[in-house]
């Protein structure tokens, strides 16, 4: 059993834990992520690692309840525990790894969407902790949805939070910033690293190509074991089948075949949309209704 | 009775058991155990023994059963396996034991996977315990994964008072036992957890959600966490696919993925939270003992299902009673059959595969019929679901992470055959880790040869 340290709403839909978990905290890296389970009846899901204390012995998580898993999970109290909850998983981001030295000379820009803020927080706070200041810009749909702001502020270089709807700050997208950066603001960046929605991501991808910044993407497929034994979470990369949980789960993204990757996201949809609907309305969905399609 | 024969075991009736994940094969009672132990010859020289990868004293045993002394049958037993009503039940008995026994020269062989399996199952409902060590030696010792080939090896240390603890990766131990062979051949709460019971009661710790080489390394837990000795059984997971086109749609999965959504995971039980894509018509790609298990998996969960496997019948890998029991079932199969290409909609799922048919040729390297394409042959299978069932290769987590630690080009990990030994001082190896996808039995064979090995490295340390 894992226990839960603190549970926290950080805005609609979006949660906060902190979990005991020893051997996790003692090892992992940025760029890493866990696999938690419920209950005996649980599903595994996976959750990047969003802070780590390894004297406390603690991993954050943060997530967005998204199905019946993750509306069970944000149900969870401090005193709770997790049945389960293994890692670190994946492999650390490549500046984990690399010269110091060089990576000093480096300009990194972070691109963060939503929920995805949350995975790059430690690699921001990485750099921060070895002197490198990296530019960050946070997109969130609207002002109530902005998680870790303050948090952010504090590790990141600079920090640049856009709205969709406008609410705050600014309005548009992440790409709209990117843009105004290099093009407006005579910024140059050595690497690009964006994490949020499948197709916020595809979408960077598409201008950083364009402004020649390489680009790395974290993937979110789907998986089961997170050990390399089933290949659920196999996603194609410069034409190459790669597993995300040990190849992975960050991909030069200008590699990435973005549109496979969120057609394969949508494979369990329907099996999943009876779930919440027993969760929210009682075991009356079983399908065979002619209303819904298999698939 | 037929001495030339064997007392037949009853089996649920293929159309039921076609439609539930209850256990295909009922066993024996008391009094056809008994009947099938009169059959036995009782051999001086017991040819079976020598078939068994552990060399259960066959004839002793099944002497005992004869006698319905069946708790010094399963103390006889127990001196050679710690997991007998495992293997009763899926060890392909007629290639080892049963295929050396006398018996079976003029008539049937004995039943000897039977009577082991009814043993084992006596014993464990009459709460038969196998012994703790009574000396502790004082040493710990790590054992990577919680398979056949680590619960054998931590079962036999633990014997010999070592303090053993097991690491395993998932969050259940078991290995293959309890995420690969399905619950209709080898039910989990019945037979699995009970068997890893009694090696926890000979007081082996085990941790599961531990991954060797992410969560800790085999080098921490030597010099940080004071283990003087290591037994890596960490399996052959890795599934292979065929890299033909379509092979990312939706719908396609490795048969592990299949498997472990449904036995691990317990997707087929409504209680349970994780989904399974049953479909409508599947083709299980391959003609191992794995896809016959996926096949039948597929079938439980309502499927009308195809096995395409491009030799024929005679080279099936998978043991002749699984094929005779997936035929009873209804499964189809489409031999002398190759995928080429997976067909998808516009929504990427599948809809079908193209197909081509093959002929037998000259013997390759492996000894069997080369299979090579007819010209012109080919055609379309529609179907929803698509699970590729080719072998998988071990994990390269633990080699990777590990100086020193010398694997082949099949990324298995190199070890002495008689005592576990890599290349690594200290650390041993065996099972599917080191072979390559085997079997039960061999892995448990390797297990106990780690274990001799680290109880020789260990004394004279
Ligand atoms: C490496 C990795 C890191 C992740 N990090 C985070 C994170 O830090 N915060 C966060 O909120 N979410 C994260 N996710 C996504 C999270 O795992 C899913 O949102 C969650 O599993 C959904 O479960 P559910 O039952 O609530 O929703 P469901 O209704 O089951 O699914 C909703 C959608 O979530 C995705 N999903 C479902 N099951 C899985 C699964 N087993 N693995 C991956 N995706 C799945 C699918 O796209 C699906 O369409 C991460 C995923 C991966 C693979
Ligand atoms: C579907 C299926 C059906 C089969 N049917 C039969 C049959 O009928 N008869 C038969 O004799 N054989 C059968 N086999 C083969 C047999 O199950 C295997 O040969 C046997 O289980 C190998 O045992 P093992 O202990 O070496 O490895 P495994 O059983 O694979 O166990 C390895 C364990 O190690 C864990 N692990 C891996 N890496 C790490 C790590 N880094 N850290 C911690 N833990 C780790 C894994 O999670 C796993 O639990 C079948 C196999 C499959 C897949
Ligand atoms: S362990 Fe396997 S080979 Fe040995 S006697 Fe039992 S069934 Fe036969
Ligand atoms: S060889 Fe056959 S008949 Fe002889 S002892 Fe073994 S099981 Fe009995
Ligand atoms: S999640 Fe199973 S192989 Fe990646
Ligand atoms: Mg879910």
């Amino acid at each position: 059993m894992y226990p839960i340290l603190k549970a926290e709403k950080l805005a609609d839909k979006i949660y906060l834990m902190e979990v005991k978990a020893p051997r996790v905290a003692k090892s992992c890296q940025p760029g890493e992520f866990v696999i938690v389970k419920i209950d005996e009846a649980g599903e595994r899901i996976p959750l990047t690692i969003c802070d780590y204390n390894r004297e406390e012995g603690t991993i954050t998580i943060v997530f967005q309840t998204v199905g019946a898993s993750s509306e069970k999970m944000s149900h969870l109290q401090a005193g709770d525990s997790f049945h389960d909850f293994v890692g670190p998983l994946g492999n650390p981001s490549e500046f984990v790894k690399e010269d110091l030295e060089v990576l000093k000379n480096k300009k990194y820009l972070f691109v963060a969407g939503g929920v995805g803020t949350a995975p790059v927080y430690p690699q921001v706070k990485w750099l921060k902790e070895h002197g490198i200041d990296a530019d960050v810009i946070v997109g969130a749909k609207t002002k109530d949805l902005l998680i870790l702001e303050k948090e952010m502020e504090a590790v990141a270089g600079n920090l640049y939070v856009t709205t969709d709807d406008g609410s705050y700050v600014r309005k548009g997208m992440v790409t709209d910033v990117i843009k105004d950066l290099v093009q407006n603001q005579g910024k140059k960046y050595d690497v690009c690293v964006a994490i949020g929605p499948m197709i916020m991501m595809k979408f960077v991808c598409l201008l950083t190509k364009e402004l020649e910044i390489p680009t790395i993407v974290s993937l979110n497929p789907i998986m089961v074991d997170g050990t390399g034994m089933c290949g659920a979470c196999r996603v194609t990369v410069g034409g190459e089948v790669k597993f995300a949980c040990v190849d992975g789960p960050e991909f030069d993204g200008h590699a990435v075949n973005f549109d496979e990757a969120m057609k394969r996201q949508q494979m369990y949809k329907t099996a999943e949309g009876r779930a919440i609907l027993k969760l929210q309305e009682g075991d009356t969905h079983h399908g065979g209704c002619g209303h819904c399609s298999d698939n | 009775m037929d001495v030339m024969k064997k007392v037949p075991v009853r089996e649920q009736d293929p159309k039921v058991r076609a439609t539930n994940f209850e256990e295909v094969c009922y066993g024996y009672n008391e009094e056809e155990a008994v009947a099938e132990a009169e059959r036995c010859l009782n051999c001086k020289n017991a040819r079976c023994v020598e078939g068994c990868p552990v060399n259960i004293d066959i004839p002793t045993f099944i002497r005992e059963v004869k006698e319905r002394k069946f708790e010094d049958a399963a103390n006889t037993i127990a001196l050679s396996s710690a997991l007998p009503a495992v293997c009763g039940r899926v060890c392909p008995q007629e290639s080892q034991c049963e295929g050396k026994c006398i018996r079976g020269i003029k008539g049937e062989s004995i039943s000897i996977g039977k009577l082991e399996r009814f043993v084992a199952d006596w014993s464990r409902e009459n709460g038969f315990v196998p012994k703790a060590a009574e000396t502790k030696l004082g040493k710990k010792v790590a054992v990577i994964g919680s398979g056949p080939s680590g619960l054998t090896c931590a079962g036999d240390l633990a014997k010999m008072g070592y303090d053993v603890t097991i690491f395993e990766a998932l969050h259940e131990p078991g290995g293959v036992l309890t995420y690969g062979i399905p619950e209709f051949r080898l039910p989990k709460q019945a037979v699995v957890q009970p068997e890893i019971d009694n090696v926890r009661k000979l007081g082996v710790k085990i941790e599961t959600n531990v991954i060797i080489g992410k969560t800790v390394t085999i080098d921490e837990l030597m010099d940080e966490e004071g283990f003087s000795a290591v037994f890596i059984g960490s399996g052959a997971g890795l599934p292979k696919f065929m890299g033909i086109p379509g092979e990312n749609a939706n719908g396609v999965f490795s048969a592990n993925e299949y498997l472990t959504r449904s036995n691990l995971m317990k997707a087929f039980r409504d209680d349970y939270d994780t989904p399974i894509a049953a479909g409508k018509k599947v083709v299980v790609v391959g003609g191992g003992n794995v896809a016959m298990d996926a096949a039948r998996t597929a079938l439980r969960l309502g499927a009308e299902v195809h096995v395409v496997y491009r030799r024929s019948e005679a080279e099936l890998p998978a043991r002749v009673e699984e094929v005779h029991h997936a035929k009873e079932e209804g499964i189809i199969f489409d031999l002398l059959t190759n995928p080429t290409e997976i067909l998808a909609d516009e929504k990427g799922w599948v809809k079908g595969m193209n197909v081509v048919k093959m002929e037998l040729g000259e013997p390759d390297a492996s000894g069997r019929r080369r299979p090579v394409e007819v010209k012109g042959s080919d055609y379309t299978i529609d179907c929803d679901t698509v699970i590729m069932s080719l072998g998988t290769s071990p994990n390269p987590l633990i080699s990777n992470t590990t100086d020193g630690l010398d694997v082949n080009k099949h990324k298995c990990i190199v070890a002495d055959e008689a005592n576990g030994q890599t290349s690594r001082e200290g650390v041993f190896a065996g099972g599917d880790a080191v072979t390559g996808a085997a079997t039960v039995i061999l892995a448990m064979e390797a297990g106990k040869a780690g274990a001799r090995g680290i109880h020789e490295y260990l004394s004279n340390k």
